[in-house]
C-alpha cells in the first residue's frame, strides 16, 4: 500500500493582509507580510521554512520570499498553473513534500494587486497562444464571457435562472455583510439591486463576478505529528486533488462532449476516493466564486446534488448559515476579496478552528476548492 | 458604413497547428483537422500534433458544409477593447458543426458577411437556432462569421 496523505499533515498558521480596492504597498512586501503573520500565528520561526508553493501567476518569487523573510535552507518548491484552479494545490504539494519528508515546514502564498493593478485581458500582445486564436478575434474577451457562455448554456438545459445566481451571490455578500475584514463588509445587497445592476456579459451582471482586490495571503503546513505542538488548534489536510480532465480546454470548454461538466468532477472522484467522509458529512465549504455560475456547477461536480440540479439546489437559503450547505463564509471571492481563493483556504482553517466570523456551529470537516472550469484543485479539511 | 469595425478587432494570433485553417479559410471553405489514418479519421478541434484517439501523427483538414446550430452566446457589454466596446453590446456565439457536434466554433452571427457583429438584434439570437457560415476579413485574415439559415 502506497504512502497515504491522510490527515498526515496540518494547516497550522494562517495569515492575510488587509484587503482593498488599492493598497499602497507592493505585491512583494505584502506577500512578506501575510507569510510573515502565518508563521506569526502557527509560532513557528522563519527560519524553520523549508518549503513554498506558490501560482504561476504570482510574481514574486521563493527567492525573493525566501531572503526577505529569513527562510532556512529550502529544499521543496512548487508554483501551480491555471490562475484561481491552482489555489488548493499550493497546499497539496506542500502536505506531499511534508509528509514524504522532502520538507518539514510549508508555506503558501499568495499576494495580488488585482484591484488597482492592469485587468489582464486588456493586454493584447499576451494571449494564451492555442485557445485565443479561436476565441478572442470574436470578441470573447474576458473571463467573464467565456463563463457566459458556459452559464447560459446551463440555464437552457437546466432550467436554471438568474435568481438562483442571485442565490449565490447573496449568500456570499451576507457572510461578508458578517466580515470585518471583507470589501464588502458594509455593502448589503437585495435582490433589485442584482436584478436591475449593469450587464457584463449576458446573462451574467456585476454582481455575478468577482471583486477586484489588493491583498495577500499564506498559510503554513507541518506534518500532523509536529501540529500538536503547535499554538493553534490543528487543521488536518484529509484529502487532496488536482483535476483536469480528458479532453479538457480550459475557460473555453467548448470542444468535447460534454462541456458541462468541468474539471471539479475529475478532482471530486479523486478527492472522495481518498477520504473517510463523503459529501453529506462536509459541515460547511468554501467554494470558488470568480463567478456565481461556478457555484452551482461545483455543487454538481462535488457531489453535493445531481447532474442539472445546481441551481435548485441554491433554493429555500441553502446556501446560508443553518441551511444545507453554508459556503464562503468569509465572503468570497464575490464579496469578501479576491485573491485567486487563496482567502477561500483561510476561511476553511477559521471554520474549524471556529473562529470565523460566521461560524458553522461545531464544523469539523469543509471542502475547499479551487476555480471549476480551468484545471482545478480540492482540499478537504477536518478538524 | 464610415469603416469597417473589422480593422480594429482583434485578428487571430496564428499558431503552426493552426495555420491551415486560416489558409483554407482565406479560399472561403470551412476546413477541421482529421486524423488521416484510414480506420481513424476522428475530427479534432482545435488543431493538436496528434490524434487523441490513435496516436497518429498523420492529418488532413476535411471540408464541413458550414452548417450549424447555435449552442450558446453571449451579448458582452463594457468594459471591453475599445474597438469591441464601440460595437457593445454584440453578440458572442458558438456554434456546434452539423458534421461534427461536439465541435462548437466561437464566432458571431451577422445579417451578412461584411456586417459589424452588432448587426442582428440581440432578441433574434436563439439557441438551436440554424446557421451558415460566412467569411469576414479581420485584420488582413479571414474570419467565420455566421448567418440565420432562414432570415
Ligand atoms: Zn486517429
Amino acid at each position: 500500500m502506497a504512502a497515504s496523505l491522510k490527515d498526515a499533515t496540518a494547516i497550522v498558521g494562517i495569515g492575510q493582509t488587509p484587503f482593498a480596492k488599492r493598497l499602497p504597498e507592493s505585491e512583494k512586501t505584502l506577500a512578506c507580510r501575510a507569510v510573515l503573520a502565518a508563521l506569526d500565528d502557527a509560532g513557528i520561526a522563519p527560519s524553520e521554512v523549508d518549503a513554498f508553493a506558490s501560482y504561476t501567476m504570482e510574481e514574486t518569487d521563493e527567492v525573493e520570499i525566501a531572503k526577505a523573510i529569513g527562510a532556512g535552507d529550502v529544499t521543496f518548491f512548487s508554483k501551480v498553473g491555471y490562475g484561481g484552479g491552482g489555489s488548493c494545490a499550493t497546499v497539496a504539494h506542500l502536505a506531499a513534500a511534508v509528509a514524504t519528508g522532502q520538507a518539514s515546514v510549508g508555506v503558501a502564498w499568495r499576494s495580488r494587486k488585482r484591484g488597482s493593478g492592469p485587468r489582464p485581458w486588456k493586454n493584447t500582445a499576451v494571449q494564451l497562444p492555442t485557445p485565443a486564436q479561436w476565441t478572442r478575434p470574436f470578441g470573447l474577451l474576458r473571463p467573464a464571457d467565456e463563463i457566459a457562455m458556459l452559464a447560459r448554456r446551463y440555464m437552457h438545459e437546466y432550467g436554471a435562472t438568474r435568481d438562483h445566481l442571485f442565490n449565490v451571490a447573496l449568500a456570499c455578500r451576507n457572510r461578508a455583510n458578517q466580515n470585518p475584514a471583507a470589501i464588502m463588509y458594509e455593502r448589503p445587497l437585495t435582490r433589485e439591486m442584482y436584478m436591475t445592476a449593469r450587464w457584463i456579459s449576458e446573462p451574467l451582471c456585476l454582481f455575478d463576478n468577482c471583486l477586484e482586490t489588493d491583498g495577500a495571503l499564506a498559510c503554513v503546513i507541518v506534518s500532523a505529528e509536529r501540529a500538536r505542538d503547535c499554538r493553534r488548534k490543528a487543521v488536518y489536510v484529509h484529502s487532496v486533488a488536482q483535476g483536469l480532465p480528458s479532453q479538457h480546454h480550459g475557460m473555453v470548454n467548448y470542444w468535447n462532449d460534454d462541456p458541462l461538466s468541468g474539471p471539479a468532477w475529475t478532482a471530486a472522484r479523486h478527492l472522495w476516493k481518498q477520504a473517510d467522509f463523503g459529501p453529506e458529512d462536509v459541515d460547511v465549504a468554501q467554494i470558488y466564486d470568480a463567478f456565481t455560475p461556478l457555484i452551482p456547477l461545483s455543487l454538481e461536480g462535488y457531489g453535493f446534488c445531481g447532474r442539472g440540479e445546481g441551481g435548485a439546489f441554491t433554493e429555500g437559503g441553502a446556501l446560508e448559515i443553518g441551511g444545507q450547505l453554508p459556503i464562503n463564509t468569509g465572503g468570497g471571492g464575490l464579496s469578501e476579496a479576491y485573491v485567486h481563493g487563496f482567502n477561500l483556504i483561510n476561511e476553511g482553517v477559521k471554520q474549524l478552528r471556529g473562529t470565523s466570523t460566521a461560524q458553522v456551529p461545531d464544523a469539523s470537516t469543509c471542502l475547499v476548492t479551487a476555480g471549476e472550469g480551468v484545471p482545478t484543485s480540492a482540499l478537504l479539511l477536518r478538524s | 458604413m464610415a469603416r469597417s469595425d473589422t480593422d480594429t478587432l482583434l485578428s487571430p494570433v496564428i499558431d503552426d497547428d493552426g495555420a491551415p485553417f486560416w489558409e483554407y479559410a482565406s479560399r472561403g471553405e470551412l476546413r477541421i483537422q482529421a486524423c488521416a489514418r484510414p480506420d481513424c479519421g476522428a475530427l479534432r478541434f482545435p488543431p493538436r500534433p496528434c490524434c487523441p484517439h490513435c496516436q497518429s501523427f498523420d492529418s488532413e483538414w476535411r471540408r464541413m458544409s458550414g452548417r450549424g446550430r447555435i449552442w450558446s452566446y453571449v451579448l458582452p457589454h463594457p468594459p471591453l477593447l475599445p474597438a469591441y466596446a464601440e460595437l457593445a453590446p454584440y453578440n458572442a456565439i458558438l456554434v456546434e458543426l452539423a458534421d461534427a457536434p461536439h465541435i462548437r466554433l466561437a464566432g458571431n452571427l451577422v445579417s451578412g458577411p461584411n456586417a459589424p457583429l452588432n448587426s442582428i438584434p440581440s432578441e433574434r439570437l436563439r439557441i438551436g437556432a440554424k446557421v451558415q457560415v460566412v467569411f469576414a476579413y479581420v485584420g488582413g485574415v479571414a474570419v467565420p462569421r455566421w448567418v440565420l439559415e432562414r432570415l
